[in-house]
């Protein structure tokens, strides 16, 4: 059970597929419009009801519960061996290549 | 209150209407019903003075960011050049704003006349840097912000520099709405507009440009003042061309008319914009071709009825330059310099550093802007997310990468060569959209305005306008 007043992420289809644009490319006329947001949860619920939620501005926005919550995860990324090469490249070429 | 309907047709018929309510401008005032519009006059009764937007950024810690030369890596392009040949290269530290842009120059305009006209909140479409501008500028000014992203592919993946930008929006105060890949970002845009009644902090409104002003204003005085001169050269990342028409608006009223004014734009060519898939094979999400050609072409087709960025009206050379090459660039500015930035900043780096050993030592090449770095928006993390999404990344010569399908970074700085995009075609393209919505037959008016807006004379306006006219309904 989440509770009433949790920090939340909601997820919405706001457009079906066929309700989208005509000027789309292929690819993506075939799938819905989405959206995602946050807010205070402003009823007891479960992961995977629809509840409403109030937005940290005050707006009520509707969608399928997905996250309590909820953080970000992108990070600095994986070792990218290449950069330590542009790295000797550029002070070798700049500073000399003493040892 | 009846709702009104909500279906996409109904909401995008409501378009003018909700903008005009949610700028406070009534752009049919500066309309002939031709072609022509008065552009100066709209810039002019509905912008700020440059000493009023100098006071209101002042004010709010924004603005003032230093200029410097960067050395060591002027010496590495020297290096690469013929003989005698390689600029000094500049740089203004834009990452000193508040939220680690220059958008910061157009947030503040616009939050402060959101403001002074009552409006309770701003909203900004943007996936860019922008967002953290308006909602770092709404905090201060104590007004609500929603920022609107396009921000996930259809499988709810988004980039790693976007959802950093999500982020710091929401670190500032802002409620961050995201979404899919798709147009109907407009959709969203209007019914959160008709619902909450706030301020379209437009990127393109007339106070949101001259916002830039200030910037180029700036650097004219910092260069005259540290250097003795005006720079030879100034170069912009070009997207929605805001940054560009802004700085070059600037350097003008500084009086730095001989200053060439160069636009940068990463080269997406293939990837289409509004593809699903295309979404995430990008390895950079502003400053590319992508926005910068479309736009330069067609500036109203922004969510404003008459954009007031119109780059062609002051670009004197256009180049592109690669991924790989921006990704290289920026990894030889933090360890030659010290200078950790965001990538998609150095797009005019990495062009500087060509265009700099075209020309004599003694002249100077000033890059308008850093932007801010962080998890996501950093050279590893994107680089580590095109691996992820199949694109292979290796070293070569940058002029055989493909968008979509490979990130080719130099494997010598020499291959580093901004590649020029033919203005006159984008000019023609110009001149054709606006003979079709408009009229073929354009009148006196019409030529003279099509004149300002590809920086042409008339004689040569019309001689394109007989050309494309035959080919109009072909």
């Amino acid at each position: 059970m989440i509770k009433k007043g949790e920090w939340v992420r909601i997820h919405k289809i706001i457009l079906k597929s066929t309700e989208r644009t005509a000027k789309l490319p292929e690819d993506t006329q075939k799938v819905p419009f989405e959206m995602w947001t946050k807010g205070f949860l402003l009823a007891d619920a479960e992961i995977g009801d629809k509840v409403e939620i109030e937005s940290i501005i005050g707006r009520h926005e509707t969608g399928t519960l997905i996250e309590v919550n909820p953080y970000y995860k992108h990070n600095y990324g994986k070792f990218i061996p290449e950069l330590l090469t542009i790295d000797k490249q550029v002070k070798e070429i700049v500073f000399g290549g003493e040892k | 209150m009846t709702k009104l309907p909500q279906d996409y047709k109904s909401v995008i018929g409501r378009k003018q209407e909700v903008m005009k309510n949610a700028i406070g401008i009534d752009y049919s005032k500066f309309e002939s019903g031709s072609i022509a519009f008065d552009y100066e006059k709209m810039m002019s009764e509905t912008g700020y003075t440059l000493e009023e937007m100098q006071k209101i950024q002042y004010s709010v810690n924004t603005g003032n960011t230093p200029v410097f030369e960067l050395k060591n890596l002027t010496a590495l392009a020297r290096a690469c050049a013929p003989e005698g040949k390689g600029a000094r290269i500049f740089i203004k530290d834009e990452a000193a704003n508040p939220s680690g842009s220059f958008k910061e120059r157009r947030a503040a305009n616009s939050v402060y006349h959101a403001k002074r006209l009552g409006y309770k909140g701003v909203i900004a479409a943007t996936s860019g840097n922008y967002g953290a501008a308006v909602a770092a500028q709404a905090a201060v000014a104590g007004l609500k912000c929603i920022v609107v992203q396009e921000c996930f592919d259809s499988k709810g993946v988004g980039q790693p520099e976007i959802i950093e930008k999500a982020r710091k929006c929401e670190a500032l105060g802002a409620e961050v709405v995201q979404l899919t890949v798709g147009p109907e970002l407009h959709y969203k845009f209007i019914l959160l507009l008709e619902e909450t009644g706030y301020f379209n902090a437009s990127l393109y409104t007339p106070f949101g440009i001259a916002g830039v002003e200030t910037l180029g204003y700036e650097i004219s005085m910092q260069c005259v003042q540290k250097y003795g001169k005006n720079p030879d050269v100034v170069i912009c990342t070009n997207a929605g061309g805001g940054n560009l028409t802004g700085t070059a608006r600037g350097l003008i009223k500084a009086e730095a008319l001989n200053t060439q004014i160069v636009g940068a734009s990463i080269d997406l060519t293939g990837l289409h914009m509004a593809s699903d898939k295309s979404f995430n094979l990008k390895s950079c999400t502003t400053g590319h071709t992508g926005f910068g050609i479309p736009y330069a072409s067609d500036p109203d087709h922004s969510d404003v009825p008459r954009s007031a960025a119109r780059p062609l009206r002051y670009m004197d050379r256009y180049v592109k330059v690669t991924q790989g090459e921006v990704f290289y660039i920026t990894e030889a500015l933090a360890i030659l310099e010290g200078l950790e930035k965001g990538p998609a900043g150095n797009t005019s780096l990495a062009a500087a550093f060509s265009l700099a050993q075209e020309l004599d030592q003694d002249k100077i090449i000033v890059v308008q802007e850093t932007e801010y770095t962080g998890a996501g928006k950093h050279v590893q993390p994107q680089l580590t997310f095109a691996r992820q999404n199949g694109i292979e990344v290796k070293f070569g010569d940058p002029a055989d990468e493909v968008p979509g399908k490979s990130i080719i970074l130099p494997s010598h700085p020499s291959l580093i060569k901004a590649v020029d995009i033919d203005l006159d075609h984008i000019r023609r393209s110009l001149i054709k959209k606006n003979l079709k919505k408009y009229t073929a037959n354009p009148t006196e008016d019409d030529y003279a305005y099509l004149a300002e807006e590809t920086k042409k004379d008339i004689k040569w306006v019309k001689k394109a306008v007989d050309e494309i006219k035959d080919t109009l309904y072909v």
